[in-house]
């Protein structure tokens, strides 16, 4: 494909779809946009060029932050992958950029030799083996599409541009697809629970999923530990501490109750720490050596707090059993 | 290593030497480009007298985007996912964890 293809900075209520399908994880390596190069108005020799993935929510984007100018837009083959996630796997690298230029006779479009490339593309790209190889300078562009417009005032980013943030926005777009990727473990859990304990423990889990996918993401910044996994616990050890006021009765003995909170802190906290710790996967915050620090550090505590969690349910029903409660 | 003297002793200072994470950079070699200011997303660089500082070594999350863009070669991070589920799931179904990916 040596052709131009044609694109507009108009979101379609039909992109719309796309979008908030594509939250939810629904058909998740399916929202691909066809690789090439686009022209965005009336590009002419001179009009910047910008690179993206071919991933809807990453191309649509770049086009709606650069509604009213004529540019091309040079589309990677990413496998329908966001330039950040495609780049950590190269396949928003190098090597396809210098092929992906030479298959669509940039250098016929365009006089200059020049590209704009988003900031989080970076970790796949290396801008002098491009330039070597391709003739075109790399020229990074700001982490978010957003701030394109301010950025070509004078090709500069402030470090406001360079930095990524992780707001609560963000945050918030990232809930639907961590509940969707829960709900098949979620049933598989809520099955054997129902059959065996009835649908009061099912408000349980539910709490847990909760916590896990939406509070969690929400109260990140807030939440005063550093690593992602003591968060989590101090999360779910909350929840279960309120819980237990709750669910307080006036005749309880003392040592009932604290027997109850600690059960639930040990029930609910290994769950919300786990979730916690695979929300890592979700932001551009964790290193590979502090994830597998807090992997062999966690994962342990996690399962001993699960096992003690049990043995103390066990054990009160063995309690009722024989009378003591 | 050896090469990278330097760096270790300001990694030292900061923690227990490889507990934080494994970006080294080596002062020496740097020409002052200043891309890796350009393309870390964390401010982990920035410049001071026509060379590359580590002014934020604790921020790293180890994406190699300052490494591969180094003309230098003043920068080594070992780079990968910094993401739990799919490391576990690496471990879990006997991939390296270098392999390690998303679904």
């Amino acid at each position: 494909m040596t052709g131009v293809m044609r694109t507009t900075g108009v979101i379609t209520p039909k992109d719309s779809l796309d979008h908030f399908l594509a939250r939810f994880g629904w058909r998740r390596n399916e929202h691909t946009v066809m690789p090439g190069l686009y022209a965005l108005g009336s590009p002419t020799g001179e009009s910047p060029v910008f690179v993206t993935a071919n991933y809807t929510l990453s191309f649509d984007a770049l086009r709606k932050a650069l509604a009213g100018i004529d540019a091309y837009i040079l589309v990677l083959d990413t496998k329908g992958i966001n330039v950040w996630c495609a780049a950590g796997k190269g396949t928003f690298g190098s090597e396809e950029l210098v092929n992906r230029i030479a298959h669509t006779k940039l250098t016929e479009k365009v006089n200059h030799r020049s590209l704009i490339l988003p900031q989080l593309g970076a970790s796949g790209i290396c801008a002098h083996e491009v330039k070597r190889r391709s003739g075109f300078d790399v020229e990074y562009g700001p982490v978010r599409a957003s701030d394109l417009k301010a950025y070509l005032k004078h090709h500069s980013a402030t470090a406001e541009m360079r930095t990524v943030r992780f707001d609560l926005k963000d945050r918030f777009e990232v809930i639907p697809v961590e509940i969707t990727n829960l709900l098949l473990p979620a049933l598989l859990i809520a099955l054997p629970l129902l059959f065996l304990k009835g649908a009061g423990s099912i408000t349980g889990l539910l709490l847990i999923i909760l916590l896990g996918t939406v509070l969690f993401p929400v109260l990140l910044p807030w939440l005063p530990t550093r690593d992602f996994s003591s968060k989590g616990l101090l999360l779910g050890g909350a929840a279960a501490v309120i819980l237990s006021f709750a669910k307080m009765r006036g005749d309880q003995s003392l040592y009932l109750f604290l027997y109850n909170m600690v059960a639930a802190i040990f029930q609910m906290a290994p769950w919300t720490g786990f979730l916690a710790l695979n929300f890592t996967g979700s932001t551009t915050f964790t290193s590979r050596t502090g994830v597998r620090r807090e992997i062999f550090t966690y994962i342990p505590v996690f399962a001993a707090m699960f096992i003690l969690g049990l043995v103390l349910a066990l054990a009160k029903g063995a309690f009722r059993a024989w009378g003591f409660l | 290593m050896t090469s990278y003297g330097k760096s270790i002793t300001i990694t030292c200072a900061k923690g227990d030497g490889n507990g934080i994470n494994t970006l080294r950079y080596n002062p020496d070699l740097c020409t002052g480009c200043g891309m890796c200011v350009t393309v870390c997303p964390h401010r982990v660089f920035t410049m001071r007298e026509r060379k590359a500082i580590l002014a934020n070594y604790e921020a790293c999350m180890e994406c190699g985007a300052c490494q591969r863009n180094c003309p230098a070669g003043a920068i080594s991070v070992e780079s990968g996912v910094g993401c739990a589920g799919a490391m576990m799931r690496a471990a879990l179904t006997g991939r390296r964890q270098e392999d390690a990916r998303c679904e």
